[in-house]
């Protein structure tokens, strides 16, 4: 019942939206494009105030619509979830709006969801990698990342040997465990700022 | 007679400490705190701007821990998956094991018999007790109170000889199996855990005496890490972290799973979200597991710990199997194929010690889930830093990083 309420309250702001099957929780789909409209509806005036879970389904190499971004809100008063899913119209670069100036927690999840789907998330302030360092290539979530990685004529003799697949090892340049320079702000050792002379001003 | 004054010139003393201030304005030095550092409890790497002493930028790295959990969940089976459920909070496994069954039986609407729900329920409590001890041990620790590590640690010691009694293992237990559990209690297991219970609880309050009306503590974690109820929500907090910020939600009560409303507990709030609450809150929770336990002992169902009519979830048992045929089918087929599940999308959460520990389980049939993303409670906690840091001192990091309570193999997976 509260189910049948909730859909036609949502399609006053959304007539596109659709059931999605699902064994538990209410779910729906929506065109990607009113999915933060979705959300602010469920969130003002439903009350579903925490977004539990933000993640893709990479639906395979061949299907179109390829990816499918998920959100899980939650409500504190009510304590019912519901899914709210879209698909992305690009299947090569797909691109999702952001939520998180509905949701802080959007944030991270968003930025996760980048980095191992490729999503990118339209109006993201901070769209980096968070669990695979920067320089990573690949997002090996993705149906067409082989488990082992990718085969290569160069591949590395101890992997071969241990794995029987012939991959090459995952490029750690600046990888997890190098100090990255770029993200230290300071450009010189620390000291007092001496304002009598900079570049600007030479020495007396 | 005129009166001679003498006017003094006093400048105001907000612009004297003003042009001191600017004198002495410094530049931000950048610190790279962690990977590995005794405050971040693992490996995260926290890359810090600071103005002296004062924290004006906090910028979590995490990443150092991820071993693709997701990933190698949609090449296994559902039962295979087990043990890297263990890993995930390696603080207390015998609760990941339990939520991951869960999400599976959810998908697979299956309902476990009440022995082996209750058997869950008193495994996760303690898990929770384990996992909130070293929380707490290694909180005072940072700040500077090393004999409640001391006593904290020592009754771990005694839940590991439970754990390992139970499931063979001490840490990675991998007690869960889809439908059931690996093995029954062994005789007077639960005596021995109502001892365990007995001798428990007049710790508590030792720690408590050391540490409740400590001034030392008090300075260091009172009004500190400050967390709105607002920012609570909005960040995705769950678990102690969100309680100790006044949101009253607890999944145990109030979606209950695995029988919990059978049991009568309270839910400990805190009201100001600073590190002092976040603290006081755990400590509520473990008399309160207590109380779960010993209530789940005392009415504990008999009949069987696992789902026997599930014949295509839950492998036979290995007397049944060396003795029928049909049995013996069976165990290969879900060895080598998997356990038998429908089509369809479940989202499951339950309550464990650091949080709600989420399976979004995206299911095409057969024994191998097509899609599983794990949310991890921490992931989200952590999230925080990056405000509750700002403003504060850098000793205050590492009391904020403990009463947080985080552990990097959920968060990162």
């Amino acid at each position: 019942m509260i189910a049948q309420d909730l859909k036609s309250a949502l399609q006053e702001s959304c007539p596109d939206l659709e059931e999605r099957d699902s064994l538990d929780w209410p779910a729906y789909n929506c065109p990607v494009a009113k999915l933060t409209d979705i959300l602010q509806t469920l969130r003002d005036d439903h009350g579903y105030d925490a977004l539990m879970d933000v993640t893709g389904i990479d639906n395979g190499v061949e299907a179109s619509p390829r990816f499918t971004v998920v959100y899980h809100v939650f409500s504190s008063k009510s304590f019912g979830y519901v899914r709210i899913a879209a698909d992305c119209e690009d299947d090569e670069n797909p691109v999702a709006p952001t939520a998180t100036g509905l949701y802080q927690s959007a944030n991270w999840m968003e930025r996760e969801t980048y980095d191992l789907l490729g999503i990118k998330y339209d109006g993201h302030p901070d769209m980096r990698r968070i669990l695979m360092w920067a320089e990573y290539p690949h997002h090996p979530l993705r149906k067409d990342f082989p488990l082992a990685g990718f085969e290569n004529e160069i591949s590395d003799p101890e992997i071969a040997t241990n794995t029987g697949v012939k991959v090459k090892p995952a490029p750690m340049a600046g990888g997890p465990f190098v100090a990255q320079q770029s993200v230290f702000e300071s450009k010189r050792e620390p000291a007092a700022k001496d304002e009598s002379w900079n570049e600007k001003n030479e020495k007396p | 007679m005129a009166t001679e004054t003498t006017e003094y010139n006093v400048p105001d003393s907000g612009s004297k400490v003003a042009a001191a201030a600017k004198e002495f304005e410094t530049e931000h030095l950048a610190v790279s705190m962690g990977p590995s550092h005794p405050s971040t409890h693992g490996v995260l790497r926290l890359n810090l701007e600071l103005d002296g002493e004062i924290v004006r930028k906090c910028d979590p790295e995490i990443g150092y821990l991820h071993r693709g959990d997701e990933k190698i969940a949609e090449n296994m089976t559902y039962n295979q998956f087990v043990p890297y459920t263990d890993r995930l909070d390696y603080l207390a496994p015998l609760a990941s094991n339990a939520a991951y069954a869960m999400a599976v039986e959810k998908l697979a609407n299956l309902e476990v018999p009440e022995r082996c729900q209750a058997i869950r329920v008193v495994t996760s409590e303690l898990a929770r007790i384990s996992a909130h001890l070293l929380g707490l041990g290694a909180y005072t620790m940072d700040v500077g109170a090393l004999t409640v590590f001391m006593i904290t640690f020592e009754e771990r010691e005694k839940l590991y000889m439970l754990f390992e009694e139970l499931t063979g293992a001490r840490f990675t237990t991998s007690y869960s199996r889809i439908g059931g559990v690996t093995r029954d209690m062994p005789d007077g297991w639960m005596d021995r855990v109502l001892a365990f219970c007995e001798q428990f609880l007049p710790l508590l309050d030792d720690v408590e005496a050391l540490l409740t009306r400590n001034r030392i503590w008090f300075d260091r974690t009172a009004d500190i890490g400050i967390i709105s109820k607002e920012d609570a929500i909005a960040y995705g907090l769950t678990g102690p972290n969100m309680r100790g910020s006044g949101v009253d939600v607890d999944l145990r009560r109030d979606a209950p799973y695995s029988g919990y409303e059978k049991y009568d507990f309270e839910v400990p709030l805190g009201e100001n979200g600073d590190c002092y609450d976040r603290y006081a809150v755990r400590m509520e929770e473990m008399r309160q597991s207590v109380r779960i336990v010993r209530q789940a002992i005392a009415k504990m169902p008999g009949g069987s710990f696992y789902a026997e009519d599930a014949k295509k979830i839950f492998a036979p048992r290995k007397e049944k199997i060396l003795s029928s045929m049909e049995e013996l089918i069976q165990n290969f087929m879900i060895t080598t194929e998997g356990p038998d599940m429908p089509a369809g999308e479940v989202y499951f959460e339950a309550e464990n010690p650091k949080g709600a520990l989420g399976f979004f389980i995206v299911s095409k049939g057969g024994g191998v889930p097509y899609r599983m993303k794990i949310r991890g409670p921490s992931f989200n906690n952590l999230s925080i830093l990056e405000k509750v840091c700002l403003g504060g001192m850098i000793s205050d990091v590492s009391a904020i990083l403990g009463s947080l309570d985080f552990v990097m193999g959920e968060c990162d997976r």
